[in-house]
């Protein structure tokens, strides 16, 4: 479908696919198999510019918006949804100094983020907050002029292979999520250390690690925004990432579509390629229906964005809510298309489905999302009485 | 340092096709690529540039659509592209073709110029050698390494078909390059919006000053009869005698087997 793309908008896909083909295809089932952190293709998306898309071009980024975000980041999945993470996490990760830094931070960060030189990691979730972020247990305290942080951040995307964290801590416990504050943690920094390294189901290329905080003194130049702000910045953090998984399942959808559609046109039951079945059809069809509507949404959603809308969480939690759901029935229904071909690690179906799963589960689950959206109609609903 | 490097605008096909009544290549329909060893010698003039400092230039003989070619050149980070096209050049072989890219070399300088170590679509491995007589300096062909690069010094390890040669020269000096020299990187997408508005510096025949008879289909000796791959034979023959009669024996069996 014709997306009305402009012409940097195309250069930035064929670009992306380029290097997905020919620097992650050859490579992905063997990143799964072992578990690792693709450091040698994060070097190349470094050298061809793609870890400065959405950064301004006065830190040295190419002060592009969140459709080509969105672009490269299908691309990306199309091939591998554990590199695509590890790239997705690391917007995540800078986008609470992009929109609410100091000019001092952007400056001191931003341009070696956007050279790929340094990446970076998210770090809300802990093992007593996951959908209620309120629960995060990390405190920070005011020591002179510096924050001392003490507690433990679980299931980090990048964790250990990021040089700069963004991390969410409780300044003050006693006000709520009012009293959450964001800092910037990098690595090296004398009592931050890493813990337990996960062992997952998909995605297995990212990295998913621990941030253990003891006793960690960071100096308070480091407070992004002021105190307080924390839970507010994640928000809006997460309000333009989620469009991003949105696109991750636009992405992992089409490549697990491509894959089955050229297994059933060359596999033959029954003396005719088994495309040749209705059922089989009927399977393709919706297959590529439902990642069309998705591409649409996400794109739409990223267009929105784009040009300065205040009201983006109910769009963005729609676009990473539908995106997922169908990558998920996508991918289930590519190994379907392929029998036991298609659960077999020959082909990249069986790690496509794997990988998906992730999609409906972070950066707020998908019941989370109906959440969003419901509140945001329940309050829509209210204006209008 | 100052580093030309030859690329040429192939079919992105391993197997072009031929036709059989002319004995030339088809090119309709067939998307253009930079020919891929060129790839690996514009990597190492883009290597060698980033350790000795000095500008890289790209230079193509062609029609006027190389243009892509060399704007994706640019894409990559060299610092400039030259096209090298005239009507005259039409119809040009490896000798007629490499007279014109030496006339251009002499005229942008150099002190290391690259070339991949054939192209795809012929396939003759001649160029650029050729390119090197013409130049009057040394060359080494099927580079698989560059260990040194300084001031006037080269030393490079040439590809054979058992193990590898150590091979230094003065400079200037002319290097075809196999893919195991490097891997080519990726454009970046600044390079690429850079290159796309890039100024392209073109050459024809009065800039380099080459007579009509040394150009094109005029200034071509091959006529191409046939193609096909040459039968490997692998005989010995020893000859006997002092140096100079089995020197003279070689030379009579190389006129013998049309070597000489
Ligand atoms: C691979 C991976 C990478 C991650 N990367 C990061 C990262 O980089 N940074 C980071 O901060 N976090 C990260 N996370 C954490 C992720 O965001 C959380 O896992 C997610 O928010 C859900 O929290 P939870 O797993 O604790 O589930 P829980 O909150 O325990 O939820 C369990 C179930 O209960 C449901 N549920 C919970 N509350 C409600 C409710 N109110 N209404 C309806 N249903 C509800 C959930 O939808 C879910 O089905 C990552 C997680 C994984 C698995």
């Amino acid at each position: 479908m014709n997306y009305f793309l402009n012409e940097e908008q195309e250069m930035i896909r064929d670009l992306t696919r380029k290097i997905a083909d020919e620097k992650i295809v050859p490579v992905r089932a063997e990143l799964d198999e072992k578990e690792e952190f693709p450091r040698e293709i994060m070097k190349v998306l470094a050298q061809s510019d793609l870890f400065g898309l959405f950064i301004p071009e006065e830190y040295g980024g190419l002060g592009k918006g969140s459709l080509e975000l969105a672009i490269a980041i299908e691309e990306l999945s199309r091939a591998c949804l554990g590199v695509a993470t590890s790239y997705s996490a690391n917007a995540l990760g800078f986008l609470p100094i992009l929109l609410n830094g100091s000019e001092e931070q952007k400056k001191k960060y931003l341009p070696d983020i956007a050279a790929g030189k340094k990446l970076v990691a998210f770090a809300l979730t802990e093992a007593s907050a996951g959908s209620d972020a309120a629960g995060v247990q990390t405190t920070a305290v005011k020591e002179g002029n510096e924050y001392v942080l003490n507690g433990t951040k679980q299931w980090i995307t990048n964790g250990g292979e990021a040089e700069i964290n963004t991390v969410v801590a409780m300044t003050n416990k006693s006000k709520g999520t009012r009293g959450a504050s964001m800092f910037v943690v990098e690595h090296g920094t004398k009592g931050f250390t890493y813990g337990k390294k996960e062992n997952k189901l998909g995605i297995r290329a990212s990295s998913t690690r621990e941030l253990v905080f003891d006793n960690c003194r960071i100096p308070e130049e480091n407070l992004i925004s002021k105190e307080g702000m924390g839970f507010i910045i994640a928000m809006k953090t997460l309000d333009i990432a989620r469009n991003g998984v949105g696109a991750q399942g636009v992405g992992v959808a089409q490549g697990a579509l491509d894959a089955s559609l050229d297994f059933a046109m060359e596999r033959r039951q029954f003396g005719q390629a088994i495309s040749s079945f209705q059922a089989i059809q009927h399977m393709l069809a919706d297959m590529a229906t439902q990642i069309e509507a998705a591409r649409a949404l996400v794109y739409a959603v990223a267009r929105h964005i784009d040009a300065g809308e205040k009201e983006i969480s109910k769009v963005s939690a729609m676009a990473k809510l539908f995106a997922s759901d169908v990558a998920m029935k996508v991918t289930v229904d590519a190994v379907q298309i392929m029998g036991g071909s298609g659960y077999m690690k020959d082909y990249p179906v069986e790690k496509m489905m794997r990988d998906a799963k992730i999609l409906q589960i972070y950066e707020g689950t998908n019941q989370i999302q109906r959440n969003v959206i419901g509140q945001a109609l329940i309050k829509e609903g209210a204006k209008k009485k | 340092m100052k580093i030309v490097v030859c690329i040429k605008q192939v079919p992105d096909s391993a197997d072009v096709k031929i036709n059989p009544e002319t004995n030339t290549l088809i090119r309709e329909g067939v998307p253009s690529i930079i020919n891929p060893f060129d790839m690996h010698a514009i990597e190492a003039g883009l290597q060698i540039r980033d350790k000795t400092g000095g500008d890289v230039a790209a230079l193509t003989m062609g029609p006027p659509q190389a243009e892509g070619a060399l704007r994706e050149a640019l894409s990559l980070g060299v610092n400039e592209a030259v096209l090298l096209s005239d009507r005259a050049f039409a119809g040009a072989d490896t000798w007629a073709t490499a007279y014109a890219l030496a006339g251009a070399v002499k005229k942008l300088g150099a002190d290391i110029i690259l070339c991949g170590k054939q192209a795809i679509d012929g396939d003759t491995a001649q160029v650029g050698p050729e390119i090197a007589e013409f130049l009057d300096i040394p060359h080494v062909a099927y580079v698989r390494k560059i260990e040194e690069v300084k001031e006037g010094y080269i030393r490079v390890q040439r590809l054979m078909d058992e193990g590898y040669d150590i091979v230094e020269s003065s400079l200037p000096v002319l290097l075809t390059v196999v893919k195991e020299l490097n891997v080519p990187r990726m454009p970046s997408l600044k390079g690429k919006m850079a290159a796309k508005k890039a100024e392209i510096k073109k050459m024809n025949r009065d800039d380099i000053g080459i007579g009509e008879a040394d150009l094109g289909l005029k200034g071509s000796p091959t006529q191409v009869k046939n193609i096909f791959a040459p039968e490997i034979k692998a005989d010995r023959k020893m000859f006997e005698g002092s140096a100079e009669e089995q020197v003279k024996a070689l030379v009579a069996e190389m006129r013998n087997i049309k070597c000489l």
